[in-house]
């Protein structure tokens, strides 16, 4: 059936499409630091100081 | 700009480390947050207002006020499409417009777009308001909505996604949250699955053909229509979660880490799960396997994700007793936890075998829309208001009042709907000693069913209630406070060399343009690819496999046009599934090949009434020009609308030529002189059923009505296969898997 070929199709087209965004996501460093980013969308904004920017190294929770 | 000045020396003074980059001050737009949170607001209640008139159409069917733009099948795509698509839809919006701001920490990216999505959008929903009651319909479930609207909804889509990626692009946070790849997820996958499910073949400015014949469209459509729960009722609403819940709560998610496996977890196994819409159907078996293994699979992402957002709260339970606000956000996680356990439950085949067409399939969606996407909207308005308006809340206490009138309503709804889905399920399923079924009568089962349809009723109502009160507790918020439209604030640049916001505006537009134009580009390429693509392969693939089933007489063809425009497959499913219960009841199951001609298909989902793909030669003519006219003097305690419109209305058969053309053009083998015959086919084929008609002692009737095509319509039904050569066996040559 041409329609069910063509939706994997599509769906594995949008699948490998999430997939380069997933490593995209990885590479340019998105996951390294899988706590901070949690508490500074609480903090309101304006904030003296970025809190994490130049600081590589996360909290221990 | 002295706070940069000292930020930046004090970085200085530390050896090793990079200059703090300078601070830009900048506006959040809520102007634009506002403009949605009026429309989720209004639009819920005009949505929820449709659904309680649907709901009491079923025990009460006077109600539908014989006229045809007020009856059941009409009204029920309405009621369907306000609430996902203008309720939920501006819920997202302003959900989004406001997360997305603060977690980039910038203003959207282009005020214009904003404001073209939001009366864009708007514009969309009221023309979906006026054509869906008028019978303009494609008649895909959530699709509704004909072809110029379609392009609408694309175009508006597109808009959407540039400011979305625009605002990705000159955000001043490197990291992006969570929140925001849901967000993308849905930007994407949202625009995909429209495209693909909208090709269709224009008739005329108000009426279209699916590109998609029989099996292959009903696996278009439910592919859309999974994901379109997916990727439009859920996805977004996660990030709003992961957004409004830490915020609300003032700590942190459980698990950052959690939250960023139930993103990809859920967007890499959502997309497959389709085919569990189509269980026992024609579809083919290992494509239904395949959407039943996948939905299995999704429980894992989604309860990681309603725990990370449960656990959010962990010592923090306290708030939720002060604040409605944290209420409403555990009801809706907790509804989401429920309805993705449901719904994996009723993927499996042999659950989905009693559950499918049955009041559970309504009781999960309303779990979904009700709990999950309702209490997460309300969640957010109360949150946002005192913040739009500097204020704080008119009245706790009526928010706690909505809170619990909310929960009752929607208890009051859902019970009912699982012991109605379970009852019908297992009456229609039941045979006596004997081996005959105990219920012969379809009646049966839907008399059985009112009380709960009218309980259902209340809840609806309950729920409206609420509505109405949060409504006046936020108009009251707003009265009292003072409207921030433009927020300022400040955040450091990311991009140092852009800092003069003078230059800013067209530096970064032009660094904007080439990604807009690929992304343009690609769309264009995609959808034109496609329209030039898909209906070639689709003549090839709609050679007949049962060499008895031929495409439908020109009567016939406007008679299921009707039957599209009134919205009967709201009731009627055209499914027979290989179990004994239903052949007994309906005869013979529905076979792939019997829907090679039909675009759309018609297959339903849902039987207040009973399956009508045997229905032809079932009854005389003259049965269906009675039940037409007034179900109930056929039919005692059917809840079925009267349509003597029917009776009236003239057969419109000038265009009969283009739908023909149409319909060969996505690959129906109609013959040029066929065409140039149809209206002396008509002729022929009206006087047959005027015979029969007065056969039946309606000499009244005047040849040239609705009726009579509809009649021409329904005893075509599922006839072809029965003039089938008795060697071939049907079932072998049904097969579509070649």
């Amino acid at each position: 059936m041409f329609v069910v070929a063509g939706l994997i199709f599509v769906s594995l087209t949008l699948a490998l499409a999430f997939l380069a965004a997933f490593i995209w996501a990885v590479k340019s460093g998105q996951f390294e630091d899988v706590y901070t980013p949690s508490l500074r969308m609480l903090v309101e904004d304006a904030p003296p100081k970025p809190l994490s920017r130049d600081q590589t190294r996360p909290h221990k929770p | 700009m002295s706070a940069d000045a000292t930020a930046q020396e004090s970085a200085n003074l530390r050896p090793g480390r990079r200059p703090a980059p300078p601070m830009e001050t900048f506006k959040y737009d809520n102007h634009v947050v506002r403009a949605f949170a009026i429309a989720t607001s209004i639009w819920g209640l005009v949505g929820m207002s449709a659904g309680l008139l649907v709901a009491c159409q079923l025990f009460w069917p006077q109600l539908n006020l014989d006229t045809p733009f007020t009856t059941f099948g009409r009204i029920r795509p309405l009621h369907t499409n306000a609430v996902i698509f203008a309720f939920v839809g501006n819920g997202m919006f302003c959900g989004v417009y406001y997360s997305l701001q603060r977690l980039c920490r910038a203003r959207m990216f282009s005020d214009a777009l904003s404001w073209f999505n939001f009366w864009g959008w708007q514009a969309i929903i009221v023309s979906a308001a006026i054509t869906l009651p008028l019978g303009m319909t494609s008649s895909k479930e959530y699709a509704e909505l004909e072809w110029p609207i379609d392009i609408a909804i694309a175009v508006v889509w597109v808009a959407f996604c540039i400011n979305l990626f625009g605002t990705l692009w000159k955000r001043r946070e490197k990291h992006m949250y969570v929140a925001i790849w849901f967000y993308i997820a849905t930007a994407i996958t949202v625009a995909l699955l429209h495209i693909v499910n909208s090709m269709e073949i224009p008739v005329s400015l108000f009426k279209s053909y699916s590109a998609y014949a029989g099996v292959q469209d009903a696996l278009v459509q439910w592919w859309y229509g999974h994901n379109a729960v997916a990727f439009f009722l859920t996805t977004p609403y996660l990030g709003m979660m992961y957004y409004f819940l830490p915020k609300a709560a003032g700590r942190p998610v459980f698990s950052y880490r959690l939250s960023i496996i139930h993103f990809w977890g859920l967007i890499f196994i959502y997309i497959w799960a389709g085919p569990h819409h189509l269980l026992y159907t024609a579809l083919p078996d290992w494509a239904q396997s395949l959407g039943m293994v996948f939905s299995v699979m999704l429980v894992a992402p989604s309860w990681g994700g309603m725990l990370n957002g449960l656990l959010t709260l962990r010592g923090a339970w306290h708030k939720v007793r002060e604040e409605p606000m944290l209420k409403f956000m555990v009801v809706a996680v907790t509804a989401y936890g429920m309805a993705t356990l449901e719904g994996p439950t009723l993927a499996i085949k042999s659950v989905n075998a009693l559950s499918h067409y049955t009041d559970w399939g309504i009781a999960h969606v309303h779990t979904g829309a009700l709990g999950w996407n309702g209490f997460l909207t309300f969640s957010m308005l109360y949150w946002l208001f005192p913040r739009l308006y500097n204020t704080r809340l008119w009245s706790t206490k009526l928010a706690n009042y909505h809170f619990w009138i909310a929960l009752l309503g929607m208890m009051f709804y859902v019970v009912p709907m699982y012991v109605s889905g379970v009852t019908a399920g297992l009456m229609w399923k039941e045979f006596n000693a004997d081996g005959y079924l105990r219920y012969t009568n379809f009646l049966e089962s839907t008399i059985r069913l009112i009380p709960m349809y009218k309980l259902r009723a209340v809840g609806g109502s309950l729920y409206l209630v609420g509505v109405v009160l949060m409504i006046v507790n936020l108009y009251r918020t707003a009265k009292a406070g003072q409207f921030i439209g433009d927020e300022e604030t400040q955040a450091p640049s990311l991009n140092p060399a852009a800092t003069k916001e003078s230059s800013k505006l067209g530096h970064r537009w032009l660094e904007g343009v080439p990604l807009t134009f690929t992304v343009l580009t690609v769309l264009a390429v995609i959808v034109g690819g496609l329209i030039e693509i898909v209906p070639m392969f689709l003549i090839k693939e709609n050679v007949p496999t049962i060499s008895s089933v031929k495409p439908y007489a020109p009567l016939e063809l406007l008679g299921r046009d009707i039957y599209i425009r009134e919205g009967c497959l709201a009731c009627h499913s055209q499914m027979i599934r290989p179990f004994r219960s239903e052949t007994e009841r309906y005869g013979e199951y529905s076979k792939a090949g019997e829907f090679v001609y039909d675009h759309p298909f018609l297959w339903g989902s849902k039987r207040i009434g009973p399956d009508l793909h045997r229905i032809g030669g079932k009854y005389p003519d003259a049965w269906h020009y009675n039940h037409m006219e007034n179900p109930r003097s056929t039919s005692p305690g059917s809840v079925m609308p009267n349509y003597s419109w029917l009776l009236t209305q003239k057969l419109d058969t000038s265009d009969i030529g283009d739908r023909m053309r149409a319909l060969r053009k996505v690959g129906v083998p109609y013959l040029d002189q066929e065409i140039q015959n149809a209206p002396k086919s008509i002729e022929i084929q009206s006087k047959k059923i005027m015979v029969n008609l007065a056969a039946g002692s309606i000499t009244n009737a005047p040849p040239d009505r609705e009726i009579i095509a509809v009649i021409a319509y329904l005893q075509r039904l599922g006839t072809d296969i029965k003039a089938a050569p008795a060697v071939a066996p049907p079932i072998k040559t049904a097969q579509l898997n070649h």
